[in-house]
């Protein structure tokens, strides 16, 4: 077995490397050996070339992404901002919020159901890093049609490893969306969201500094897990028995992650860490080099330290494992005999691997030799920027000009059967198949789950403070005008959190998109990150992070646009939060907010074969005071939903099965009012008392407001068309159990 | 009667969370012999009389798309007496 160190590598200078089967490319390639000075060893080609590509360093999206930085509002809220594992808020009373949502979309495509349970661990562990508690997780999930074999396969396989690893953790899943659309198909979306919470002086960061300080690992051993392209390096040096092929796909073990936690936190608590990072994707090569350029010195890591699950792993595959569960900690030498006793305690394995140096480069030996010898910033930071090739696609111009019609219901019959037909069709139609196999209550801290507008938690039991999540993302609208498309995701997922009585605070996003190297995707991906930036700008809100996922297509079809937004918001005390069912009879029903007929991306078009020809405008002003008066109001309102996918119709719906309370409503063009999917309404219910209020608050805000009817019975009526609870209860939750079993 | 044995495995790469428990309950309840435990399933299928070669062919066939998950595990198919 030749080790490829520094020596050797000065030595033969040009022996054939594999870096086009790393993903590098020639002229990356060729940066690398002019920042060494020589040609990378086969372990630092293996960092570089995993630290480089797209997953890690945002080549394609760094350009754009800056100006999430550059139209920043300043935020007061916001403790710790982009850069970090995942940002921190303010929430008051001493009390900090971290939030974060990432994608595994390829992981689940391969193997379903671990690729999702390693998705959830991924996200939690980086919450766990911030010094907070996980107390939440949200899964939004794209997939192909509902009755393609494919997603028979994959749907209730990644369902049960979202259910399988966060119910294990004891976390609750209080959200999350779940959209059907033929993109997807070979390509589905699994975006995972964490929430966590902390006190103001425990927040913890990804930093190595201070000579002499002690690297510890702890958590897994490492195994030969998700390093399937490395493997080309391993059997390019070595060719004795091993393990035929790496896999691609790495097995999570919730347990062991429980166990993490609850050993983290007591470490937290007890002051040992001067800095921490897990250990996700490109493992130990990210957490090394991250920690080390964040850090102020050098670091120097004994690679055969780690503590192996394969005993034939070779240092390239350590460096590059990505066996779950791990951490990486900078301990000071005095703590950390406290430090291995919790870990004893906790039967978490813990090992010093190495230290930090007063030097500016990190070092990785192996048996004494030296294999890695670089600047960590110019692995972890500094790799390469591409700004591709930007082209609008010439499909939008076409479907602006084309002529956009669908048949509508008139007479009562009509839409009685259209509105049966809207709330069965798999992306309205009730999803509790899925959210029933998730723990909602455990903790017992939840307030709202789904299906409501958004997930709500308590997170003081004394004062009654909470917070609101909501993630949201119309792939149809940003489709058909990407810049509209993330701003109107953006509105909506505020919106979502004033329905339920919280005030939004801070956002997260993950930027699910195809191929940058198609400069009509990459089109699409700029004139995202520009509507989504200038969203938050003008409403005021910190972005705290993100995540990007490209390659997301099957030959050259690109999944939609799919910008999945999450706000984050707060509210004082969640006894007096908004349900969004309707609660008692003899109410009155007002939709807040003017709607426009149009039907360009809502589903009712969708079920037509029909994708419009213009987004809807987002009104970003009109939004704002929307939300104010939802905040003001919301001491009236006996219910709230906010209307988006399915249009009023599956609103109405909605709120009507909650508790099984029917509703008397008249609409003037009856089809358009019930299917269109106008951003910027919301519908909700007051007493019969509180009518002069809600006149004063739409005066005050200038929204528009319209009484449509009253709440009772045990049937909805809509104009003549009458539809039994019975009926629309059977219509509404019969597609999944159908469809899946 | 023979039966025909299906016996699936994590492939050796995999982590096993199921053997790695039951690795480390063992010495807490004195049994030191172990240095690892790895975890499988063992499916025992009767066919009517003796198996022919073309059921040992469909059993083949269903231990690679239902009896294991040929992403992480591998199957061996045989005859027991």
């Amino acid at each position: 077995m030749a080790l490829d160190t520094v020596t050797t590598a000065t030595q033969n200078p040009d022996t054939k490397q594999p870096f086009a089967e790393l993903g590098l490319k020639e002229d990356e390639y060729a940066r690398i050996k002019t920042i060494l000075g020589r040609r990378p060893t086969s372990s630092e080609l293996a960092m570089y070339s995993v630290m480089w590509s797209e997953h890690c360093s945002y080549k394609s999206s760094k350009i754009h992404l800056k100006q999430f930085g550059e139209k920043a509002v300043k935020s007061d809220a916001l403790l710790v901002g982009i850069g970090e594992n995942a940002g921190v808020v303010d929430i008051g009373q001493n009390y900090a919020i971290t939030f974060k949502i990432e994608s595994h979309n390829h992981p689940s495509f391969i193997e379903p159901y671990q690729g999702a349970a390693t998705g959830v661990g991924g996200i939690v562990r980086d919450i766990l890093t911030m010094g907070a508690r996980p107390i939440a997780v949200m899964d939004p999930l794209r997939f192909g049609l509902a009755d393609a074999p494919d997603t028979r396969r994959l749907l209730p396989g990644i369902v049960a490893g979202i259910g399988g690893y966060g119910n294990c953790l004891g976390l609750p899943n209080i959200g999350g969306e779940i959209v059907f659309d033929e993109t997807y198909a070979g390509n589905p979306l699994v975006n995972a969201l964490c929430v966590g919470v902390m006190k103001h002086e425990d927040i913890k960061l990804a930093t190595a500094h201070g000579t002499g300080n002690l690297v510890v690992l702890f958590g897994a051993k490492t195994g030969g897990d998700g390093i399937g392209g490395v493997s080309v390096l391993a059997s390019e040096t070595f060719s004795d028995a091993k393990p035929t092929k790496r896999p691609a796909v790495q097995v999570g073990d919730p347990f062991a992650e429980k166990v993490l936690i609850e050993c983290c936190l007591e470490i937290f608590k007890a002051d040992l860490v001067i800095g921490i990072q897990d250990l996700g994707g490109a493992g130990l090569s990210c957490a090394t080099s991250e920690l080390a350029s964040a850090g102020s010195g050098g670091m120097q890591i004994n690679l055969e330290k780690v503590p192996l699950r394969d005993p034939s792993l070779s240092p390239e595959e350590i460096l590059m494992s990505e066996s779950q569960e791990r951490m990486c900690a900078i301990v000071a030498p005095e703590k950390i005999k406290t430090f291995m006793a919790i870990c004893k305690k906790w039967d978490v394995t813990a090992t010093v691997i190495g230290e930090v140096t007063d030097g500016e480069r990190l070092h990785i030996t192996f048996n004494g030799e030296l294999i890695v010898d670089v600047p960590p910033r110019t692995v972890a930071h500094d790799g390469p920027v591409y700004n591709r090739p930007i082209k609008k696609p010439d499909y939008i111009d076409q479907l602006t000009k084309s002529k956009f019609e669908v048949p509508l219901p008139t007479a009562p019959d009509e839409v009685k059967a259209a509105i049966l037909k809207l709330i069965a069709s798999p992306n309205i139609a009730d999803k509790s198949w899925v959210t029933s196999q998730y723990d909602k209550y455990v903790q017992g801290n939840t307030v709202l789950a789904q299906p409501e507008d958004s997930g709500l938690i308590r997170i003081d039991e004394q004062t009654h403070l909470g917070v609101a999540v909501s993630t949201d993302a119309n792939a149809r609208w940003s489709y058909l005008d990407p810049y509209e498309g993330a701003k109107l995701a953006l509105a909506e997922s505020c919106r979502n959190i004033a329905t339920t009585g919280a005030k939004p605070l801070a956002v997260t996003n993950c930027l699910n998109f195809g191929s940058p190297e198609d400069p009509g995707v990459m089109w699409q991906f700029a004139e995202t990150v520009r509507g989504l930036a200038d969203a938050a700008l003008e409403l005021g809100l910190p972005i705290t992070g993100g995540n990007v996922s490209f390659y997301n297509q099957t030959g050259a079809v690109a999944i939609l646009p799919t910008p999945v937004i999450g706000v984050l918001g707060v509210i004082q005390d969640v006894r007096k939060r908004t349900p969004m069912g309707i609660p008692a009879a003899g109410l009155d029903l007002y939709l807040i907010g003017k709607y426009n007929g149009n039907l360009s991306g809502s589903e009712w078009a969708y079920l037509h074969g029909e994708i419009g020809n213009a987004s809807p405008v987002a009104d970003l002003e009109m939004e704002k005071r929307l939300v104010n008066f939802l905040l003001d109001g919301q001491p009236i309102f006996e219910s709230a939903h906010d209307v988006s996918n399915g249009g009023l119709a599956a609103t109405i719906v909605e709120s009507v099965l909650k508790n099984k309370i029917g509703a008397r409503i008249e609409l003037n063009d009856v089809a358009n009012a019930l299917f269109s999917e106008t951003p910027g309404r919301v519908l909700v219910s007051i007493k019969d008392s509180a009518t002069n209020e809600i006149v004063n608050l739409a005066g005050k805000y200038q929204i528009p407001i319209y009484k449509i009817g009253t709440t009772g019975g045990t049937d909805l009526e809509i104009n003549l068309a009458v539809i039994s609870i019975e009926e629309l209860s059977k219509a509404h939750t019969e597609t999944f159990p159908k469809l899946f079993g | 009667m023979a039966k025909i044995i299906v016996e699936v495995m994590l492939k050796p790469e995999i982590l096993d969370p199921q053997g790695q428990a039951v690795a480390s309950a063992l010495p807490r309840l004195g049994f030191t012999f172990a240095k690892s435990v790895r975890q499988g399933k063992r499916f025992e299928i009767e066919v009517t009389g003796d198996p022919t070669p073309a059921q040992l062919a469909e059993v083949e066939k269903a231990a690679e798309t239902l009896l294991s998950n040929p992403v992480i595990e591998t199957y061996v198919v045989k005859i027991e007496k």
